[in-house]
């Protein structure tokens, strides 16, 4: 019997190594498909070393300035809407938090009436050193070298959701079933949607940007929210930050959000 | 042979479960698939070509939907230049599916023959048929 | 040796019959949740990981808590835990099981789970558990199934075992402190941001574990023939009761950094846990029931008097698995995420569908455990019991 095993622990070694051999084959497979051809950046697309954003919160003239914002991210995103069954399992990708809870930590209970009930804008912060990517056991989260958005590949996402733990901003969302039903707008059918059990958040519309387009939210915002390449003193963001005072959410993390936040005199608005 | 009842019992029930395919669609014909390339944006073109030969995209579309979806996704590459120098949009729904506007008559008319159930579609949108 | 597990009374497959009803329905609710998505579980865009990763997360500890006989017997020839180093290694295993079944089903898209191999990530604490979890499932069924092979034939296990051995009483704490790294290095989630995280778990485990095999082992004495020894039960119970107190220890030094300071962060998962927050207090009585048992507890243990009656000891066993069962596989996980990163609040309960796919994953490791206890029990009652090293 102790023979028979030996030979079964030989074979299954055999296999294993066999095994190993198939992934080789599968790496040249994929190469010799690489080779096929180049593949190349579209030149109308927008560069930067690294896309920030100033939420310049004086300049919105009302919550529907706010709304319209946000409702051109999840068209143009395919974004579900909450499911009223499961509310504390909604979508989001671009929304409104109150100050003390957007600024935790922040809070005062002095603070002018006017901020204690503005509703900032919130997102996905692209912060320069992400957590996300950090836990991420697959790289489906991963911060682009070449301009510092934190994107989503939901083709490779397992759905662990190490990320959304790992995210101090609360920026992200899962799937909790299949979000079809739920998108009751009109169809975005140049954009996908998700399936079930991925996780997704803002991705500061890098479809957009690789076609020349500025992110949808901005477009929309009439100058509220700049958007730029912060590392170009000539950018609209730049400009925003050297003429303001802004502040970013839980800076003493120390993962450097790419989201500024102007708070600005209530005479702005 | 000790237990031969429960061993051949056993054979037995082996045999069933791993014959099973066979004997499910015994009798079945099933049709050669004809994917159908007659849509309109297709019947438009001069030379009815897709970006590679139709060979190569017989039988490599798969492997080149997955680099595209990598150089967009995560290289951030848009273009792709194909061996005749064209260059065309690495899009699964907005250069294949413009084209080949007819999922149903081109993509399921193989992936149902071989039973295949490809989960692009769980997220990309597929075009509107029969409009 | 297999065959050894397909005799038995009726007990046995009465409860091996019992077993895989539970399984079947946790199935059955798996099939709904693959089909329907984790939606049908109560975890939400705050709480976004359940009882599941709690249950993972606590059967890392029982998992690595094999070492706590394994150690003594192999390192300091403590003759006693010969006869239950084979229950330390054959609990291991199924816990390892249990452990990776739980991240399994914990998954939004189960079919891409080998991704984390296609894709190794070295930065993530994912990658290493899951290596891990995997070495020491491989040592324990090597060590365990070559060491009960010859003691089945009377020989001395082979000369190439002890490197293992040796390797898998390193392994342990690692397995449970690579699972500590995974809440311990989030920035923003307070409650978990600890340096103590670590020694917190291994100490909780160290007690949890011995606890589960004292009773085990007293299971083992009253259905069978074979008696894991007196001794060897009172030094689990010792064991017990020192890493209990540690444990206890740790989570009071927890405690003391976070209400002296007064950091707002560092105490509301505490006050949510133990006070209720802002009117929502859903786990207060679960966790002050863990208290109220872990009191007990070291009630009974601390003194040597009251833990040498074995049916004493055994009540105070369950208490402290029990008790830490709950802190680690519930409250721990749960009050990390509450409050969330705006600082509000939302609640978290596991669904039916949920606790019924917990409920068979937990069979599936009771039915291994049954199913090697069943084999290592009749090499012992053949044998006469001691393991020779």
């Amino acid at each position: 019997m102790s023979i028979n095993r030996r030979e079964f622990f030989k074979i299954a070694g055999f296999a294993a190594a066999l095994g190993l051999g198939g992934a080789t084959v599968a790496a040249a497979v994929k190469k010799e498909v690489e080779a096929s051809g180049p593949y190349l950046l579209d030149p109308k697309g927008l560069k930067a070393k690294r896309w920030a954003m100033a939420v310049d919160m004086a300049k919105f003239q009302s919550d529907a300035d706010i709304q319209k914002c946000i409702d051109a991210c999840h068209q143009v995103h395919n974004v579900p809407e909450v499911d009223p069954a499961h509310p504390t399992q909604e979508i989001k990708w671009l929304w409104t938090e109150t100050y003390e809870h957007a600024f935790p930590g922040n809070e005062d209970e002095f603070i002018a009436p006017h901020y204690k009930h503005l509703p900032f804008l919130v997102l996905c912060n692209h912060c320069e050193n992400p957590p996300c990517v950090r836990v991420c056991p697959t790289k489906a989260t991963f911060k682009r070298e070449s301009d510092g958005v934190v994107m989503m590949d939901m083709h490779r996402c397992i759905g662990c959701r190490f990320c959304m733990a790992a995210c101090p901003y609360g920026a992200r969302s899962f799937n909790f079933r299949d979000p079809r039903p739920f998108i009751k707008k009109e169809l975005n059918r140049e954009f996908p949607t998700r399936t079930k059990g991925v996780v997704e958040k803002c991705t500061f519309c890098y479809e957009r940007l690789a076609k020349g387009a500025m992110p949808a939210c901005v477009e929309v915002s009439n100058g509220a929210l700049a958007f730029g390449d912060i590392d170009d003193p000539d950018s609209d963001v730049r400009k925003v930050l050297d003429n303001n005072f802004t502040i970013r959410r839980k800076p003493e993390l120390g993962t450097h959000p790419s989201v500024y936040y102007v708070i600005g005199g209530k005479e702005h608005a | 042979m000790y237990d031969s009842g429960k061993i051949l019992a056993g054979l037995i029930i082996f045999i069933v479960i791993a014959t099973l395919p066979f004997t499910l669609n015994l009798g079945k014909a099933v049709a050669k698939p004809s994917p159908s390339i007659d849509t309109p944006a297709i019947n438009q073109m001069a030379k009815k070509q897709c970006v590679e030969s139709k060979d190569y995209m017989k039988t490599t579309h798969m492997q080149m939907l997955n680099n595209w979806r990598d150089e967009v996704v995560r290289e951030g590459n848009r273009l792709y230049v194909a061996a005749d120098g064209k260059e065309y949009n690495m899009s699964l729904q907005n250069t294949c599916m413009n084209c080949h506007s007819n999922k149903s008559k081109f993509c399921d008319e193989c992936h149902n023959y071989v039973a295949v159930k490809p989960y692009c579609w769980d997220c990309h949108i597929a075009p509107k048929e029969g409009v | 040796m297999l065959e050894k597990a397909l005799k038995g009374g009726r007990t046995y497959w009465t409860w091996v019959a019992a077993l895989l009803a539970v399984i079947g329905i946790g199935i059955a609710c798996y099939i709904y949740q693959f089909f329907v998505g984790l939606g049908v579980t109560g975890m939400s865009r705050d709480v976004s990981w359940g009882f599941y990763i709690a249950q993972f997360t606590f059967l890392v500890g029982v998992a690595a808590s094999g070492v706590m006989v394994v150690l003594p017997f192999y390192l300091h020839d403590y003759k006693a835990f010969g006869k239950i180093t084979i229950l330390g290694e054959f609990l291991a295993i199924p816990a390892v099981l249990m452990c990776m079944l739980f991240i399994f089903v914990d998954m939004g898209q189960p079919l891409r789970v080998l991704n984390v191999l296609l894709h190794p990530t070295f930065n993530s604490v994912m990658f290493y558990d899951m290596c891990v979890l995997a070495g020491y499932l491989v040592l324990n069924i090597l060590v365990g199934w070559t060491s009960l092979g010859a003691e089945r034939k009377g020989i001395a296990p082979p000369k190439w075992v002890r490197p293992f051995v040796i390797l898998s009483i390193v392994w342990a704490p690692s397995i449970h402190t690579v699972t500590a790294f995974l809440y311990a290095g989030l920035p923003g989630r307070h409650f978990w941001l600890s340096a103590i995280m670590a020694a917190r778990f291994l100490s909780s485990a160290f007690a949890a574990g011995p606890a589960l095999l004292i009773i085990l082992a007293l299971i083992v004495r009253r259905y069978s023939t074979f008696d894991p020894g007196k001794e060897a039960i009172q030094t689990l119970g010792k064991i017990v009761t020192y890493f209990m107190l540690t444990s206890c220890f740790f989570l009071g030094l927890e405690f003391f950094t976070a209400f002296y300071s007064g950091i707002p962060g560092h105490m509301q998962s505490f006050i949510y846990l133990y006070k209720g927050l802002e009117g929502h207090h859903q786990l207060v009585p679960l966790m002050w029931f863990s208290t109220i048992l872990a009191v007990v507890a070291i009630g009974i243990l601390v003194f040597p008097f009251l833990r040498r009656n074995e049916m004493i000891l055994a009540f105070a066993a369950a208490c402290v698995f029990i008790s830490l069962w709950i802190d680690k596989g519930f409250g721990l996980i749960v009050g990390g995420f509450v409050p969330n990163p705006f600082e509000g609040i939302t609640e978290y309960w596991p669904t039916t569908p949920e606790f019924l796919i917990a409920a068979g994953v937990w069979a599936i490791g009771f039915l291994v455990l049954t199913i090697l206890y069943k084999i290592a029990i009749s090499v012992k009652e053949e044998s006469g019991g001691e393991a020779i090293h």
